[in-house]
C-alpha cells in the first residue's frame, strides 16, 4: 500500500466530506485529491524522477498538505523542513538529500535567491503566495522560480493522478532529526513504514470517520505529520492550526469545530493545566494523546480529575519508527507512570549492553521490531549501524532506540533515561552538539557546553555554559540573539551562563555531569 | 510615539527580536506570522503587561485579537486601563 492511497481511498469513498479545515477554510477530500493530482503532474513536467527528493518548507497550510501528497503521487520523496529553520541548516538539509525541488512561502524567496550558489542540486523552487517583489525571469537562473498558482493552473483540466511509479518498499519521506553528533540525519521511511505506523496508531486510538482531530504541531514534526496521515486514513477531518501560541484561541477551536481528538506534547499540557478548563465545553472531546516526552504523572492525574470523560493516551516513540508503545486506557489509573505496551503489530524487548534480552524489572536499552522500523539514516551507514543491528532472523534489522527502559512482569514499559545527552525540550529532540557548534562559531566564545535542566513547562530547558576569549565581553542577550539567528526556535537556550572555565574530566573532555549538578 | 507604544516596542525588541533591527517590526505586523513569539513567549508578554500596567489578563483574553501585534497590544492595554478607571 502506498502512502498517497490514504488520501486517494478517502477521496474515492468520501469525496464530499470535509478533510481539512485550515485558515478558516474547508476543503473536501476530492478538492485535496485534485489539487494534489495537478501539482503532481506539474512536478513531473518539471522533470521529477522517481525517488527524487522534494523539500517542503511551509507552515501548517493547505499547500503543505497538497505538496506532501503531490510529491508522493509524482513518485518523489518528501522532506518536511520546520518553518523556523534558518538558512544555514536549510542549506545543509537541501544539500544532504540533494533536493531537486523546494516549496517555500513567497517571503522566503529572496533568501533562497541570495544563497542559490550554495544549492547546486536545486533545480526548481515553487513559491506559495502573492509575489511581494518584482520578478525578473532569468532563464539561466538556478533554481528556477515558479509560482504555486501557475502550476495549479497549468493542469487545471486534469482531475486524475498521474500513473503510479512507486511500490510500497520505495522511500516516501526523509524526516530530519537531531543526532548526538550535531548535524541532523535524515530518517529514511518507506511507504510501508508509514502506512504500517498509521494503521497501528489509528487502531489503538480507535479513530473513525466521525473524528475531528485538531493539530497545532508543525507538519515537519512527525507527531504533527501523522495527525494528517491518520485523519486521512480513516476519512476523518483534520483541523490544522499553525501553533499553540494563543492557547485560548486554540481551545475555542476545539469547541467551534467539535473536536474529538487533540494531540499534545508535555509543554502544551503544562500550559493547559494552568488555565481554567471548566470554562470550556469539551463534551465532544473523546481523547487527548501525549508523546515527545513522558507526560508527568501529575499532569495525567489532573486531566483525569478535570476532564473525566476524556480518554488519555500516554505514548512513546521516536522518529526512527514513529511510535513504539501506548498505555491502554484501562491502565491509566493504575500504571500512570508507564508508557504502556507495544502498539499493534510491533514487538519490543529490553537488552543489556551485549544485546542479550533481559528479564522483567531490569533496566536496559529498548529494542523495537516492526514494519514501521526505518530503513536507516540517509547516506550515513555508520550512524545507521549504531541504531539498526542484525536480528536473529537473517536480513532482519532491530531498531536500538538508545533509550533506557524497564519492563514490568506484564510487559508494561517505564522510561528510565537516555543513553546519550540528547535534550528533549517542548517534546522535540535537541542535540547539545548542534547548539554548541553554533556557539563555537561566535568569534568571542572560546568554549561552550549545552545541557538540559528539568523544567515543568518545557520538559527540559536548555542551558548553555560558555567561556569567552581572553579580554572579550558578551552579554546573555547578545548570545541569545546569535542563537536565535542560527537555530530553530525550540533549540534556542533558555539560559546562558558565563564561566571562567568549564569542568573537565581527566581525559580533557567537558564534564557535563558536573554541569548538571544542582 | 506614545509611552505605551514605546514600552511595548522595547519589551518585544529586548525579549523576542534578539538583535534584529527593531525598526523592521511594523506596528501592525502579526507576531504569529512573523514567527517572533511562541506560546511560552505569550505567557512572558502577558506577565509583563500584568506587572507593568497592574491589570489582570484572563485566559479567554489570550487571543490574537488582543495580543498579536504592537497595535493590538496597545488597544488591549488601553481598554484594560479604562476598565480600571
Amino acid at each position: 500500500m502506498l502512502l498517497q492511497s490514504l488520501l486517494e481511498q478517502s477521496a474515492h469513498n468520501l469525496p464530499d466530506k470535509i478533510a481539512l479545515i485550515v485558515d478558516q477554510r474547508r476543503y473536501t477530500y476530492l478538492e485535496i485529491e485534485q489539487q494534489s493530482n495537478r501539482l503532481a503532474r506539474a512536478l513531473l513536467q518539471r522533470g521529477l524522477e522517481r525517488g527524487d527528493r522534494v523539500a517542503i518548507h511551509l507552515d501548517n497550510t493547505l499547500e503543505a498538505v497538497v505538496s506532501i501528497f503531490a510529491v508522493l503521487k509524482a513518485g518523489g520523496v518528501f522532506v518536511m523542513v520546520n518553518p523556523t529553520t534558518k538558512i544555514d541548516k536549510l542549506t545543509y538539509v537541501l544539500n544532504n538529500c540533494r533536493a531537486r525541488i523546494l516549496i517555500i512561502p513567497e517571503k522566503k524567496r529572496a533568501i533562497i535567491v541570495e544563497h542559490s550558489d550554495l544549492l547546486p542540486h536545486l533545480k526548481t523552487a515553487v513559491s506559495v503566495g502573492p509575489a511581494t517583489s518584482p520578478q525578473e525571469t532569468n532563464e539561466l537562473q538556478m533554481p528556477r522560480f515558479e509560482s504555486w498558482e501557475l502550476l495549479q493552473a497549468e493542469f487545471a483540466e486534469c482531475m486524475n493522478p498521474p500513473a503510479t511509479r512507486t511500490i510500497s518498499i520505495d522511500l516516501a519521506a526523509l524526516v530530519y532529526t537531531s543526532g548526538s553528533t550535531g548535524n541532523p540525519k535524515g530518517v529514511m521511511l518507506t511507504h510501508l513504514n508509514m502506512t504500517s505506523a498509521a494503521r497501528s496508531i489509528t487502531t489503538y486510538l480507535m479513530n473513525e470517520p466521525e473524528d475531528i482531530i485538531l493539530n497545532v504541531l508543525p507538519l515537519s514534526f512527525d507527531y504533527g505529520l501523522y495527525q494528517l496521515l491518520m485523519a486521512f486514513r480513516v476519512g476523518a477531518t483534520l483541523v490544522l492550526e499553525k501553533s499553540f501560541t494563543y492557547p485560548h484561541a486554540v481551545l475555542q477551536r476545539i469547541i467551534d469545530e467539535q473536536v474529538t481528538g487533540f494531540p499534545l506534547v508535555p509543554t502544551m499540557s503544562a500550559i493547559l493545566l494552568k488555565m481554567d478548563l471548566s470554562k470550556y465545553d469539551f463534551s465532544k472531546l473523546r481523547y487527548i494523546t501525549n508523546t515527545g516526552a513522558a507526560l508527568p504523572t501529575e499532569h495525567i492525574l489532573t486531566f483525569r480529575k478535570r476532564l473525566p470523560h476524556v480518554q488519555i493516551f500516554s505514548m512513546y516513540g521516536l522518529t526512527e519508527c514513529k511510535r513504539v508503545s501506548y498505555l491502554p486506557l484501562d491502565q491509566v489509573d493504575t500504571r500512570t507512570g508507564s508508557v504502556g505496551i507495544a502498539m499493534p503489530d510491533t514487538e519490543v524487548f529490553i537488552v543489556d549492553d551485549a544485546g542479550h534480552r533481559l528479564p522483567p524489572e531490569h533496566v536496559g536499552e529498548l529494542v523495537v521490531r516492526g514494519a514501521n522500523v526505518m530503513k536507516g539514516y540517509w547516506e550515513a551507514p555508520d550512524r545507521t549501524a549504531e541504531r539498526l543491528k542484525p536480528a536473529e532472523i537473517p536480513n532482519e534489522m532491530y531498531l536500538y532506540t538508545g533509550d533506557l527502559f524497564r519492563m514490568d512482569r506484564e510487559g508494561y514499559l517505564y522510561f528510565v533515561g537516555r543513553r546519550d545527552d540528547i535534550i528533549k525540550s517542548r517534546g522535540e529532540k535537541v542535540s547539545p552538539k548542534e547548539v554548541e557548534n553554533v556557539l563555537f562559531t561566535h568569534e568571542r566564545i572560546s568554549e561552550a557546553a549545552v545541557v538540559g535542566d528539568p523544567d515543568p513547562v518545557l520538559g527540559q530547558s536548555i542551558r548553555a555554559i560558555v567561556t569567552l576569549m581572553p579580554g572579550q565581553e558578551l552579554t546573555e542577550k547578545e548570545v541569545l540573539a546569535y542563537c536565535r539567528k542560527h537555530l530553530e526556535d525550540f533549540m534556542v537556550p533558555q539560559k546562558i551562563e558565563f564561566r571562567d572555565e568549564l569542568p573537565k574530566s581527566p581525559n580533557g573532555k567537558v564534564d557535563k555531569k558536573q554541569l548538571t549538578l544542582p | 510615539m506614545n509611552s505605551i507604544q514605546s514600552e511595548i516596542r522595547n519589551f518585544v525588541a529586548d525579549n523576542f527580536l534578539f538583535g534584529e533591527d527593531p525598526e523592521s517590526l511594523l506596528n501592525d505586523d502579526s507576531f504569529l506570522e512573523t514567527g517572533i513569539i511562541d506560546s511560552t513567549g505569550v505567557l512572558e508578554l502577558v506577565a509583563f503587561i500584568e506587572d507593568k500596567y497592574s491589570v489582570e489578563v484572563d485566559d479567554d483574553e489570550l487571543v490574537p485579537e488582543n495580543l498579536d501585534s504592537i497595535d493590538r497590544l496597545i488597544n488591549f492595554i488601553e481598554s484594560k486601563l479604562k476598565e480600571l478607571k
